[in-house]
């Protein structure tokens, strides 16, 4: 087990699955990963509307993250629709917001929908059929790191 | 009984299996097309026609949009809405040959409208199940999903040629479900599919990780549809594994050949197959009619193997006797069968372990043992019995220790390939 040279802070993760996605194994395990590594997490669970994803990152709720994994294929056109309006809202222009899973239907023929979803909005994009998904997952680690390094702490009250 | 039943009770005569994939298309001739390379192919078959994610959530807006721009290539199944009933009427009857029945598989929790429209377009069969399409696939509360597929049930039994309903309970979560669960789940949504007026159902069950515990549950399952299905015409469905898929070609048709036997054995009647490409994307036309040749070549060497050789066993871990409470303790809850498992939902009797549903107790916890069996690791209110405490060391579940469980499948059989691949290349 690796240590961050740099002083963390526990991030408020919100995950959840994308509006048209059923599948949950990628968010239990996202849940346990996040919370080892010292995170809380709220999961909103399988096909959120894109409102509740939304209303469930605004106000005392609002995450330091939002994590968007997805498996079905839909995840580039689900994705894509959910971080436009969620740009296009004041409250949560801000907010870091990543996507990763099988992001597309097509395999290898879908190695640019990293880069169409970070142009729309993506703070960080994680495609497995770009990238094998243990780098993938290094990386999003890493991503985590740097992002409680610069976070600022949790409000003692706001738990 | 239906044409769907007929052709499954025709090969049970003829002891064969029938084979059946997992097959949907956006575009509506690939779907045809898809359907006519099942229904010629060199196997005892039925149609599959899979709807996409979209039409599953009632979002059929993003479908019709989805086919407008780029005629369905983007969908990961068939929009059966955005096409409406004329159009799968007609797909229909152009590969209806030989009555060539056709299930329309759909995941969703609130699927009258899907199902007015089948029984519009004259669908053979469907599936689904008010818990199982429920508590895995969405958000909608159990008890109004419960509600709308009662609904469903009657629609369907009433239709001029009454359809054919699988119960999906057999295969909760995909894996990591004890197989008792998973047994009285599907007998369970089977009992309401037969209070809702349908008198022709078969029951699931998936392959989980362990071969003689799988034949224990499918002999448990046949045991007690008997019991609680009277009048009812039934089969057992069985589904190849639907966890997380091995990697390599050999692991893939190894776990695919492994659920042939499986079936064969356990006297199953018809199976539905999973293809090597799907560990990493949809699978072609093709390699759905390779796996399912594949499967039908299995399936009449383990039924010849089983003349000559001693078939494998069921294990005998107390399974039948687990699955009986289970569905006695959720009976007891309830006058009907969807009262008693809302309620039994609800006070967790039953509990779904990892199901993120927030009508699921969510307090039970399963693991694979050291004999390689799923086991309950936490009871929560259930009336199951503790027994293990899991691959590797004791303690709280991590991360880690959940991906070793869910890729436990995927490392046996690749294993066979690395291993293979040793045996060849020279030292």
């Amino acid at each position: 087990m690796s240590v961050h040279p740099i002083r963390t802070h526990p991030l408020r993760v919100t995950v959840s699955s994308v509006s048209s996605d059923a599948h949950m194994w990628n968010l239990v395990h996202l849940q346990l990963l996040l919370e080892e590594a010292g995170h809380e997490v709220t999961n909103l669970g399988v096909c959120p509307p894109d409102a509740t994803v939304l209303d469930a990152c605004r106000g005392a709720d609002r995450p330091d993250l939002l994590v968007l994994s997805t498996v079905n294929g839909h995840g580039h056109l689900d994705g894509l629709r959910l971080v436009r309006t969620l740009r296009r809202d004041p409250e949560l222009a801000a907010l870091p917001v990543v996507i990763g899973g099988k992001l597309g239907v097509r395999g290898a023929a879908d190695d640019r929908l990293g880069q169409r979803l970070l142009d729309a909005g993506f703070t960080a994009v994680f495609n497995e059929t770009e990238e094998p998904a243990e780098r993938l997952l290094a990386d999003f680690l890493g991503f985590l790191g740097t992002l409680a390094a610069t976070a600022p702490p949790i409000p003692a009250g706001a738990r | 009984m239906g044409r769907f039943a007929d052709r499954v009770r025709a090969a049970r005569a003829e002891r064969r299996l029938v084979v059946q994939p997992r097959m949907g298309f956006g575009a509506l001739e690939k779907m045809r097309a898809g359907l006519l390379a099942v229904r010629d192919c060199r196997a005892t078959t039925v149609g599959t026609v899979t709807l996409d994610s979209y039409t599953r959530v009632g979002d059929h807006a993003s479908a019709r949009r989805a086919l407008a721009e780029t005629g369905g290539a983007d969908l990961n199944g068939f929009p059966l809405q955005a096409y409406g009933a004329r159009a799968v009427r007609e797909l229909l009857a152009s590969v209806a040959a030989d009555g060539f029945p056709v299930q329309v598989r759909h995941g969703s929790p609130l699927p009258l409208d899907l199902f007015r429209t089948m029984v519009e377009a004259g669908v053979d069969a469907t599936e689904g199940g008010p818990v199982s399409y429920c508590l895995p696939y969405g958000r909608v509360p159990l008890p109004e999903a419960a509600d709308n597929w009662a609904r469903c049930c009657e629609l369907a039994a009433e239709a001029p040629r009454p359809m054919h309903l699988e119960t999906f309970g057999g295969c909760m979560l995909g894996q990591l479900c004890p197989p008792s669960l998973l047994v009285a789940l599907s007998v369970l949504e089977a009992r309401f599919f037969r209070e809702h007026g349908l008198r022709s159902v078969s029951l699931s069950y998936a392959q989980q990780v362990h071969l003689g515990q799988d034949l224990e549950a499918l002999a448990a399952l046949r045991r007690l549809a008997a019991e609680h299905l009277p009048g009812v015409d039934w089969h057992v469905t069985l589904y190849t594994y639907m966890g997380v898929f091995p990697r390599t070609p050999i692991g893939s048709f190894r776990l695919l050949e492994d659920s042939v036997r499986l079936a064969v054995h356990s006297g199953t009647e018809r199976l539905i197959v999973k293809t090597p490409a799907e560990a990493r994307r949809i699978p072609a036309i093709e390699e759905n009619v390779e796996a399912l040749e594949f499967a039908d070549a299995i399936a009449r060497q383990a039924a010849a193997d089983c003349a000559v050789t001693r078939c494998p066993e069921p294990a005998g871990t107390g399974l039948l006797d687990e699955a009986r409470t289970l569905i006695d303790a959720t009976l007891e809850l309830g006058r009907t069968t969807g009262a008693a498992l809302v309620s039994a939902f609800a006070r967790g009797v039953l509990d779904v372990p990892y199901c993120l549903h927030r009508d699921n107790a969510g307090a039970a916890r399963a693991v694979i043992d050291e004999h390689g069996m799923l086991a309950w690791s936490r009871a929560g209110g259930m009336p199951v019995t503790v027994r293990g405490t899991g691959l590797g060391s004791p303690g709280p579940l991590t991360a880690r220790r959940l991906t070793t469980m869910l890729a436990h499948n995927e490392r046996r059989y690749d294993r066979e390939h690395t291993v293979g691949a040793l045996l060849r290349s020279p030292a």
